[in-house]
């Protein structure tokens, strides 16, 4: 409603939308804190392996987003960004690993006494990346691997493309709601099982790894190689944060949180609800594409087991305790559970006592994410973004017990209250 | 020299004098030993084999005696005179002899004198086979039956006659059997006569043996050779086609010292490397040589120079290749017994694939079942009450669980079973209710969060189940009548735990129709499912309705793990392995249909079975392109098989 009100007069996009500010301000400080408290460029104080997590945090803080965007604006329950975030991973991976091992071939046969053909270095190279699976050649699904801007390109077009054709499938046959939910959850099963196969060309349960190796910088330490990707998480993030605000806060916006509300009043109106959806659809696939493909050279390694479907529940769980609808809920959520799993996971939260039993966080933390979801569906439909309403004041007007929506799933009075 | 021996001779025969008069030296089996004495004496398992035979083939009433305990160790043999003995040790180093020709007691001797046989495992084995021969008339049925058994084992040519031999006087009919498919077997393997052979391969018709396919399948080998003119009765083979590619064409002829070898790239790199004559090869910069054409180059220099043996272009291959003829010859038979052979084989996988297409069937039987199994609990929660319950697959392990803790304490499986049925449905029932009531009523008119909270509890339910029972796998063991499986032929065969599931998965379709169509229940269910606002005012109250419902559909889902534990391994993870299929089951059989959700489990299992027998080796593959094809058909069905129509399709 405020943006409805808003939308009309002039006013700069800053004042428009102070939530931007903020959180463009607070990431901007973020950032610098990190910088001058890290090893790379700092004094040190922020270990390297931090600085990894805080830049992978800002990697699902993006993809959270994303998820934002085709779910809490859009209505549509993707179980599968997760999947396409993997893919942007595997995809950026297969330059790495390929150009490194070339690298590595490249020196050591340069001791032999004839200079090495093109196919002999190819060789090598399949070698060396498919011994571990048992084949020694290179499959088709590797012919651009050689080049990091078609392998960049594939980061943004195989998600893209993957999500524009079910998309398009699923959206022009009218799948919505939980159908369309276990769809999507359906087909990462099926790409995370094909990508277990050892024969799928991508090594198998191994994954791709080695990747927080960059090829040709190896005289770079690794403290300022996390730095860029640090960097580049950030300026990602921020990029995107206003990319989103930009598409959410006008007349496309509005749309979108139409078809979430009542798809069917909005094709009525004349709009093509299934183009509006498989746009959102395929932009937000290249966004978690993206995402991928900055998280996985600072994680090191990706494999299958990362697309698998729980990856994606729990991105729907970070985005709920976030708040939906909101695109500062989706980062504080995605943030906040991803740091806090890996501190209770990590063993550094203390354990407690219960007589004799102890409770160990390392095993029971996903307990209490489970049922912290499940009362956040229940009791917080608004998760942690909702706190900032109650410091704005912003409450909804009183509405006398009417339905918020027009039909039966729609919220209530008394929940959006909550 | 020759003193000395005869003192020591003198010696010894001071020492043992009588019990070498005793010995009847003239024996035929004696004789027959003494005859092989130096082969048996040396024990080698090369050479043995003509003194066994002829021990076997002599026809004498001690051979079997003998066999048997030269075999046993019990054979002993004087050091001077080389004269066979059975022995067993005495005390103060002494041996009590008896001798090989009717066993007698001959007496005590000094044990330094003899020499005990130590036939290895090999002549072991050797004197086993031919002893069979011996024990196929033995009187002791089971003596016969173990003789059967060894000769399956391990069969020889000589064991043909010894089986004709009993082949009438056997007087067990089911050893009598057996004895005569062995007979035609071996027929078929060692008999001597081609007709004979062919008559008994004829003889097995419609038989899918795995014995039989394994005598006739070394008959009908081939094998592929090339000379310059073509031998009587050979076939020809085509050079280039699937069975001879021309590269091993070639290379055939090369083993046969007939073509010169190719040069191999890496030959060509090594004699290259060889030739570099300080920065250059043949003239040519070595730094220049990166390239496939560049090396050929050089080495083509090379060749022109003599230092190195010229390449083999294509054109030389086929060129040389025209020079010979290729024909395949059957090396395991004589080729009338071949191509016998080899019609029956044939005959023989016509008729395997269609068992093997019934036993396909068969088994993706058993995986509907087990799909229909999971599936039918949903089929309830979803289907009828359109509650999305993401942690059914917990409720299926929750099931698992139940059984494997009622085995912890009921060590007897057949009643710890039929305990853990009720309780798996008690524990569940309550689960699920707890469940309903905590969570689930809330979001009734929210499917999209019903699946988010209930995908909470389901990640919740996971990692208590890994923290109380760890992640390792535990057994759930099923009594002892439902092991094994029911054979119907060599091909065709199901466990006795699928039939169980399909009988199970059989009764529950039973139980939901019963409940469903003829109880109260049933009927105060599918009004509020209905329309709850109309049961209400009719007196039914609908809370308590969609509690109990809810109930029910978990309850099934704890004993459909029970089942579902039996055939798989109980871990904290199986509920995910079903619950994606589950889902896809009800969704694609239509929901709110009991016999739509039969339809998809069919369908979902012989998609299944039907892709893994295209790719056996990857089951992975199956489910993957299943989930694929089950997205493509719900794009062309998007309510299922069979959708429902008018106005439940609407609630």
């Amino acid at each position: 409603m405020a943006d409805l009100a808003l939308s009309f007069s002039r006013r700069p996009v800053a004042m428009r939308h102070p939530s931007v500010v903020i959180f463009i301000g607070a990431l901007a400080l973020f950032t610098i804190a990190v910088t001058i408290l890290a090893e790379g460029f700092g004094i040190g104080v922020i270990s390297n392996s931090f600085v990894k997590t805080l830049g992978k945090t800002l990697c699902l803080c993006l993809v959270a987003l994303a998820m934002d965007l085709v779910w809490g604006y859009t209505g549509i329950l993707s179980l599968g960004h997760m999947a396409f975030f993997g893919i942007g991973g595997y995809a950026i991976g297969m330059w790495l690993m390929y150009a490194r091992t070339e690298t590595i071939v490249v020196q050591s046969l340069a001791s032999a006494p004839l200079p090495p053909t093109p196919q002999e270095i190819s060789d090598g190279i399949a070698t060396q990346i498919f011994g571990v699976v048992g084949a020694s050649e290179f499959p088709p699904i590797w012919a651009f691997a050689h080049s990091l801007p078609l392998q960049l390109a594939a980061v943004v077009l195989v998600p893209g493309l993957l999500a524009l054709i079910f998309g398009w499938l699923a959206f022009r046959s009218r799948v919505t709601g939980v159908y369309l939910s276990i769809l999507t959850q359906a087909l990462t099963l099926a790409l995370s099982l094909y990508l277990f196969q050892n024969d799928s060309g991508l090594r198998g349960n191994n994954g791709l790894s080695g990747l927080q190796n960059l090829p040709g910088l190896d005289d770079v330490p690794q403290s300022t190689v996390s730095m860029w990707f640090f960097w580049a998480s950030a300026i990602a993030l921020g990029t995107a944060y206003l990319l989103c605000t930009w598409l959410v806060s006008g007349k496309f916006g509005s749309v979108l949180r139409a078809i979430r509300d009542d798809e069917t009043r909005v094709r009525f109106l004349g709009y093509s609800v299934e183009a509006y959806k498989l746009f959102i659809f395929t932009f937000t696939a290249i966004i978690a594409g993206i995402a991928g493909a900055i998280y996985y050279p600072q994680a090191g390694i990706v494999n299958p087991a990362e697309l698998a479907p729980i990856a994606s529940i729990y991105l729907a769980v970070w985005v709920a305790i976030g708040g939906r609808g909101r695109l500062y809920g989706a980062v504080i959520g995605a943030a906040l559970v991803s740091l806090l799993s890996t501190w209770f996971t990590g063993g550094q939260a203390p354990n407690i006592r219960l007589g004799g039993y102890v409770i160990s966080w390392v095993d029971w933390w996903t307990v209490l994410l489970g049922l912290s979801f499940v009362c956040v569906t229940l009791f917080a439909p608004r998760g942690i973004g909702g706190l900032f309403d109650h410091l704005a004041k912003l409450r909804s007007p009183k509405r006398r017990g009417a339905p918020l929506g027009p039909d039966a799933g729609a919220l209530r009075e008394k929940e959006a209250d909550q | 020299m020759v003193a000395a021996l005869r003192v020591v001779l003198a010696c010894v025969m001071l020492v043992l004098p009588l019990p070498m008069l005793a010995q009847d030296t003239g024996a035929p089996i004696q004789r027959l030993l003494q005859e092989h004495g130096d082969v048996i004496v040396k024990s080698s398992r090369k050479t043995i084999q003509p003194a066994i035979d002829a021990l076997a083939a002599s026809g004498l009433p001690e051979a079997r005696d003998v066999l048997n305990r030269w075999r046993e160790k019990e054979m002993w043999v004087n050091k001077d005179t080389g004269t066979f003995v059975f022995a067993e040790k005495a005390p103060e180093k002494q041996l009590l002899l008896f001798d090989v020709a009717g066993s007698a007691e001959i007496g005590l001797a000094e044990a330094k004198a003899y020499r005990q046989l130590k036939p290895n495992s090999g002549i072991r084995g050797l004197i086993s086979a031919a002893l069979v021969q011996f024990q196929l008339s033995d009187p002791s049925p089971a003596f016969r039956l173990a003789a059967l058994n060894a000769i399956e084992r391990d069969p020889d040519a000589s064991h043909l006659s010894a089986l004709r031999a009993v082949m009438d006087s056997e007087t067990q009919p089911s050893l009598k059997v057996r004895i005569a498919r062995l007979e035609r077997l071996l027929t078929i393997q060692f008999d001597q006569d081609d007709s004979a052979r062919i008559a008994a391969i004829e003889g097995f018709q419609g038989d899918l043996g795995v014995d039989l396919r394994a005598v006739l399948s070394p008959l009908v080998v081939t094998k592929i050779d090339a000379a310059e003119t073509l031998p009587d009765g050979a076939l020809v083979v085509e050079v280039g086609t699937d069975s001879l590619p021309t590269a091993a064409a070639y290379d055939m002829l090369v083993a046969k010292d007939l073509a010169a070898p190719h040069v191999t790239s890496d030959a060509l790199r090594a004699a290259l490397i060889e030739n570099i004559d300080g920065t250059t090869v043949a003239g040519v910069q070595v730094a220049t040589l990166n390239t496939d054409e560049a090396r050929l180059k050089a080495y083509a220099e090379l060749a022109r120079e003599g230092t190195v043996p010229p390449v083999i272009s294509n054109s030389d291959v086929l060129q040389t290749l025209e020079q010979f003829v290729f024909f395949q010859t059957f090396i395991g038979a004589p080729p009338a017994v071949a191509l016998a052979a080899q019609a029956a084989l044939l005959d023989i996988e016509t008729k395997l694939a269609l068992s093997q297409t019934a036993d396909l069937a068969l088994d993706a039987l058993s995986l509907a079942s087990i799909y229909f199994l999971a599936a039918i609990g949903l089929a309830i929660t979803f289907g009828v009450m359109g509650v999305i319950n993401m942690a059914h697959g917990e409720f299926i392990m929750m099931g698992a669980y139940t059984g494997y803790v009622v085995q912890l304490f009921v060590p007897d499986h057949t009643l710890s079973i039929l305990l853990a049925i009720p309780l798996a449905f008690a524990v569940t029932f309550s689960a699920g209710v707890a469940m309903e009531r905590l969570v689930i009523r809330w979001l009734y008119n929210r499917p999209l969060e019903t699946l988010l909270a209930t995908f909470g509890v389901s990640i919740a339910l996971q990692q208590i189940a890994k923290n109380i029972f760890g992640t390792q796998a535990r057994p759930l063991t099923s009594p002892d009548w439902l092991d094994g499986s029911w054979v119907i032929n060599d091909v065709i065969s199901i466990s006795y735990i699928r039939i169980a599931i399909f009988v199970l998965a059989l009764l529950f379709l039973a139980l939901f129709l019963f409940v469903m169509n003829r109880t109260r229940l049933g009927l105060e269910v599918r009004a509020v499912t209905q329309n709850p606002r109309m049961a209400a005012s009719m007196g039914i109250n609908p809370d308590k309705i969609n509690m109990l419902t809810f109930g029910f559909g978990s309850g099934i889902a704890g004993i459909a793990g029970v089942a579902i534990g039996l055939y798989a391994k109980v871990t904290s993870e199986m509920g995910t392995d079903y619950i994606v299929q589950s889902f896809m089951t009800v969704v694609v059989g239509g929901v709110g249909n009991i016999w739509g959700t039969l339809l998809g489990a069919s369908m979902v299992g012989v998609l299944q079975k039907g892709i893994e027998w295209f790719n056996p080796s990857n089951t992975l593959a199956a489910q993957t392109y299943m989930i694929l094809f089950i997205i493509l058909f719900i794009q062309f069905r998007p309510r299922g098989i069979i959708a429902l129509k008018g106005r439940a399709a609407e609630a």
